[in-house]
């Protein structure tokens, strides 16, 4: 292990620091939209975008983002359709993480008890009201464990962006790598970027976990 | 119809070539499922002793797994464990090892959570008829801990065949890695091959996912029952 190359390394990695996390954070939010919209369909038995959401969701959970990066980037070109490899990849990440949140929210929107929907009902609300009043806030402190754990994913997920060349944490390591031969400081300092970003994330979405459980009513 | 790209999958060997690179993938994933699902089992019951010390050094080592991404694990354990440890293994063994790992860490928190979730009252009753723990661990806890923890269990072999698609970085001959091999040989004459191969195999890992997710599915909700 040799500290100056390490030294030396330290602002190419900063440059791929800086575009995993806000690659990141544009993928998490447009794929909490994304789930949040789709899985609102689903709750409410919108017909026929239900079926479209549940294919959507079907087809994107169960193949790898590699593929679906590869397809975006190479496949869509030649049907026309150009786009940079960070658009690519905030996409994939988009559509990707779309589905898992869907599912995220599911799972908290269907641990919402039936009475409150049906009070909601027998009140005269809207489905707009009852998913603004009723379903969302206690459906969602249901269903942070699961956001929690997707939000972690997806931060993960961003090393696969490599593939297509977006110059990430990843992607600056293998450049790296590649350069200078030198794997084991440069693996080194990557697997320590990633801590740098997770832990603290992971210790903060635990503690917020924990958090809203107390605003669970009657629990 | 000569010029278009699906034509390409259908010529020469092609589709069998990439049914070949499918299954050097899923025995990848299979192989990994099986040793990381028996070291994740052993871990995941020293995870529920009494040991501290022991807890601790198994949490670390899940925390690790869960930290790193795992482009980055197949990384590690393809450029580091040549150069350090000496050992000089094709890539799809080092996958192999590095996939077993990260399958037994992830699996030993499913073991530990579905171990701790059977009931008390069954592990007392069993005491009571006198059960040694060994007994009790094989008749009463395992059963009982595998319903609870199969649905979890399939979501990673899910995961697993998934992260498959990562093999292609450390050069092993994968599905996607023969698709790039069949779209660069036919780049010329059809350009559009690439869109049918990277379809095709876009459609040949959910033919393979979907079936375990469904299944996965019925077995959580048969649990809630």
């Amino acid at each position: 292990m040799d500290w100056q190359i390490i030294q030396q390394s330290l602002p190419q990695f900063a440059q791929g620091f800086r575009e995993t996390l806000w690659l990141s954070l544009v993928g998490i939010l447009g794929a909490m939209v994304v789930g949040l919209c789709c899985s609102l369909i689903q709750y409410f038995k919108v017909p026929v975008a239900r079926q479209l959401v549940s294919v959507y969701v079907e087809l994107f959970r169960n193949t790898p983002l590699l593929i679906q990066l590869f397809f975006l980037y190479y496949a869509f070109p030649v049907m026309g359709l150009k786009m940079s490899a960070v658009t690519c990849g905030i996409i994939g990440l988009i559509f990707l993480g779309g589905a898992y949140m869907a599912e995220g929210f599911t799972g908290g929107f269907d641990g919402v008890s039936k009475t409150q929907v049906d009070s909601g009902r027998a009140l005269g609300m809207s489905n707009w009201q009852l998913a603004r009043y009723i379903v969302f806030p206690q459906g969602f402190s249901l269903s942070v464990p699961s956001l929690a754990a997707n939000i972690i994913f997806l931060i993960k997920e961003t090393s696969i962006f490599s593939v297509i060349a977006i110059p990430e944490l990843t992607n600056t390591a293998l450049d790296l790598i590649g350069l200078y031969y030198r794997s084991n400081e440069y693996l080194f300092v990557l697997v320590i970027a990633y801590a740098i970003i997770l832990i603290p994330l992971s210790l903060l979405l635990t503690w917020l976990e924990k958090r809203v459980r107390y605003g669970t009513f009657g629990d | 119809m000569e010029h278009s790209g699906i034509s390409v999958l259908f010529q020469g060997r092609n589709f069998v070539r990439l049914l070949g690179g499918l299954w050097t993938s899923v025995w990848i994933a299979a192989l990994a499922l099986v040793f990381g699902l028996l070291l994740g089992a052993l871990i995941g019951l020293l995870r529920t002793s009494k040991s501290k010390l022991l807890r601790a050094i198994f949490r670390i080592y899940l925390e690790f797994f869960r930290i790193v991404p795992t482009v980055v694990l197949l990384f590690l354990f393809y450029y580091i464990l040549p150069r350090q440890v000496g050992i000089n293994w094709p890539g799809s063994v080092m996958a192999t090892i590095a996939f077993a790992l990260w399958v037994s860490a992830e699996f030993s928190d499913i073991v530990r959570g579905a171990l701790i979730s059977v009931p008390k009252v069954q592990q007392e009753s069993g005491l009571a008829l006198g059960l040694s723990k060994w007994q009790l661990f094989i008749y009463v806890l395992l059963p009982q801990a595998f319903q609870l923890e199969l649905p979890a269990t399939i979501n990673l072999a899910t995961r697993v065949i998934k992260t498959t698609s990562l093999l292609m970085m450390i050069s092993v001959m994968d599905l996607i890695n023969v698709g790039q091999q069949i779209i660069e040989a036919n780049n010329q004459s059809h350009p559009t091959a690439v869109f049918w191969i990277y379809g095709l195999i876009f459609l040949l890992y959910f033919i393979v996912d979907y079936p375990l997710s469904l299944w996965s599915k019925k077995v959580a909700r048969r649990n809630q029952n």
